[in-house]
């Protein structure tokens, strides 16, 4: 169905379709309008899932834990302070190898409090074993979610799945939408160990340094089966409904001699800075990284690389900057870090910053002088 | 009165400490229960008692959750078994400092947002697991690892906050009467939406009392008034018949308080602040029983 909406209206359509039975959510600017609209939708009866109305972000991804391991199908989505606020979960529900899906709306952390867009939420949460995509328009906010249910309940993975979307530059725009009807590309969900009365086992309990280690090594086998299943469920994705995605989504990358990467909605400033430069005879490519982990395997050759982060590792560099770095050790980055605290960062200043580029240098964009 | 059933849902060899009060109520909450059921367990004893992975010395699932977390949790699953038209009873069965503490945002949540589920805090009055630290449901006067020389505010007052909730059942017990404690969890998980039972768990290397002493320091607890049993149905009080019993003629504080190496050399102050405590509580759910409130 083809209609207008907002990057969380897309999110929360997306969910209506998938037909999940529990969401329990928590409001935070800029993710409030994801959660009413749900609220809404089971209300007026669109959706029949169980809406829990909880108390707080901890209680609402452990709600979504609760649910989750009786075998149904559950929903979240937060933003910056509630997804800190539910840090210790976000573990438990990857630890507990279910799979949860949420869309978290990327926003600043304070003090002092900044509602605008930043990454550095979803930085923080990089290493508690969730699948983590970010996302650039409307379009891939409603198909990344649809996605991320059956990624997340692949028996492969059984991991949690969190959608990035930037606050604001994504949540609060109105773009086209083209809903779709999923069908069985989103088969009935299947946890092979859900609880089960009739067969009681303890879930979490006591457990020795041996198998505990096991467990986490299990979680990193699911991550490395996670490129080959994503592949699959978005391939199959553009089978059905004609839109392809990938680990990246490349502009005018093939010829380029420096390519811009960049996460979320920078990626698309970054395509028409890239038209810019090429009338200059600069022959620059945007490679906007929609996987963040599992981290993609990524092919730059020997050009140069602009990477610009929306989010700082303190005391280290730009995040995505050192993912690449650590992947790709002779690889020649100019680290740039800008938009923090929802900056405006125009396609002029990206080109501005392929332009100036100094290899092997970190520039922070409207601080450095 | 229904006969409490033979069967165990717990099996002999579980981790708990000799003559543990905890694991004896929990075996006679899994007897009212029956097989249909779900444990949550945030951690606390009990998720040590129940054994390491891959065992279990339960016969029913139990799902081990954060600290915080463990209404949350219930909650979720609860709507979860609902959206699949399941009647399989959730219980959390949470320590005093995972309920009073650390959990009780997500406690007053769950209560709030009518959760069908039973919500048991058994209530040792100190962190058994981490090595009988205070909590908010620690007495005044009571030795802890933190309140080495005897802790100086007043033992929250659990009941009354979960009542300003008006959920439609409540009740106090101790397995020290067995049968109290058995027909209140019937009745909890008979009645719809949320339920909440505090049990009074005398424990033996908290309290430093011997382990055959355990039972017995508990219905003492009952006789001298520190403990009161009753039970509240859709906000009707009603005071249970071992505490009536006792109102008549009560025993002696000193006498409870002397067999706990825990009060060991408590002031005549705190003892008196103690007794006046007793008192208010009584007067006020007598008051109350007799709707004079
Ligand atoms: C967030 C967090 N803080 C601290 C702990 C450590 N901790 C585990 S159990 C516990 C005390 C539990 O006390 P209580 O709820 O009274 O139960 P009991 O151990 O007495 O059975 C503490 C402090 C934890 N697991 N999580
Ligand atoms: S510390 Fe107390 S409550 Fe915990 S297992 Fe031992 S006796 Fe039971």
């Amino acid at each position: 169905m083809l209609m207008v909406a907002t990057g969380n209206k897309a999110v929360a359509a997306a969910v209506k379709d998938a037909k999940p039975s529990v969401v329990a959510a928590y409001p935070i600017t800029p993710q409030s309008e994801v959660v009413e609209k749900i609220a809404e939708y089971v209300v007026s009866g669109e959706m029949q899932a169980r809406y829990i109305p909880v108390e707080s972000e901890h209680s609402a991804m452990t709600a979504c834990i609760g649910a989750s391991v009786t075998g149904v199908r559950t929903f979240t989505a937060t933003s910056s302070h509630g997804l800190l606020y539910m840090h210790e979960m976000l573990h438990w529900a990857a630890g507990a190898r279910l799979p949860i899906v949420m869309a978290n709306i990327n926003r600043s952390l304070g003090p002092g409090w900044n509602v605008w867009a930043e990454h550095t939420d979803a930085y923080s949460q990089r290493d508690s074993g969730w699948l983590q995509f970010f996302v650039a328009d409307v379009q891939e906010a409603y198909d990344t979610t649809l996605m991320a249910f059956r990624i997340a309940e692949n028996t492969g993975i059984l991991l949690p799945v969190m959608v990035n979307l930037d606050g604001f530059l994504l949540s609060h725009i109105i773009q086209s939408l083209d809903t779709v009807d999923p069908g069985d590309y989103l088969p009935p969900m299947e946890l092979p160990h859900a609880i089960d009365t009739a067969n009681p086992a303890g879930y979490g309990t006591l457990t020795g340094p041996q198998d505990h280690f096991r467990f986490r090594w299990e979680i990193e086998r699911a991550m490395r089966n996670a490129p080959a299943v994503i592949r699959e469920a978005e391939d199959e994705f553009f089978k059905r409904f004609g839109r392809k995605y990938g680990p990246t989504d490349e502009y005018l990358c093939e010829d380029a001699d420096v390519l811009i990467l960049s996460l979320g909605t920078l990626g698309r400033e970054a395509e028409v800075s890239v038209d810019i430069l090429r009338k200059e005879g600069i022959k620059a490519g945007s490679m906007r990284v929609r996987w963040f982990r599992p981290f993609p395997e990524l092919n730059f050759g020997d050009r140069e690389l602009v990477v610009i982060d929306r989010g700082y590792s303190f005391g280290f560099g730009g995040v995505l900057a050192d993912s690449i770095r650590s992947r790709y050790h002779d690889a020649s980055i100019y680290s740039v870090i800008a938009g923090l605290g929802g900056q405006e960062v125009t396609y002029d200043d990206i080109a501005g910053f392929v332009r100036d580029r100094k290899m092997g240098e970190e520039f922070w964009f409207g601080v450095d002088a | 009165m229904s006969e409490i059933p033979k069967e165990e849902y717990i099996e002999k060899c579980t981790t708990a400490c000799a003559g543990c009060t905890s694991s004896l109520a929990l075996r006679y909450v899994l007897k009212a229960a029956g097989p249909d059921t779900v444990l949550v367990v945030p951690a606390c004893c009990t998720s040590i008692l129940q054994g390491a992975y891959p065992k279990t010395a339960f016969s029913v699932p139990v799902y081990n959750i954060a600290f915080a977390a463990a209404a949350a949790c219930a909650s979720g699953m609860s709507e979860a078994f609902l959206s699949m038209g399941k009647k399989t009873n959730v219980i959390v069965y949470a320590g005093d400092g995972g309920t009073v503490d650390i959990g009780i945002q997500a406690l007053s949540g769950a209560l709030e947002r009518g959760t069908d589920f039973l919500y048991i805090c058994y209530d040792n009055e100190a962190y058994g697991n981490t090595g009988m630290q205070r909590s908010g449901a620690t007495p005044a006067g009571a030795r802890t690892t933190t309140t080495p020389g005897g802790k100086t505010d007043a033992k929250k007052d659990l009941d009354r906050i979960i009542a300003a909730h008006n959920i439609p059942y409540q009740a106090t017990a101790t397995p020290a009467y067995p049968k109290d404690l058995y027909e209140k969890v019937k009745t909890a998980l008979a009645t719809p939406g949320p339920s909440f039972l505090h049990i009074l768990i005398p424990c033996p290397p908290g309290w430093r009392i011997s382990s055959d002493m355990s039972v017995t320091v508990g219905k003492m607890a009952v006789k001298t008034g520190s403990f009161v049993l009753w039970e509240r149905k859709y906000g009707e009080l009603t005071i249970s018949s071992p505490s009536k019993t006792a109102m008549k003629r009560r025993a002696p504080l000193r006498d409870y308080l002397s067999v706990q190496g825990r009060f060991k050399g408590i002031s005549d102050k705190a003892v008196n602040e103690l007794e006046q405590a007793i008192e208010k509580n009584i007067t006020q759910l007598t008051k109350e029983e007799a709707g004079e409130c």
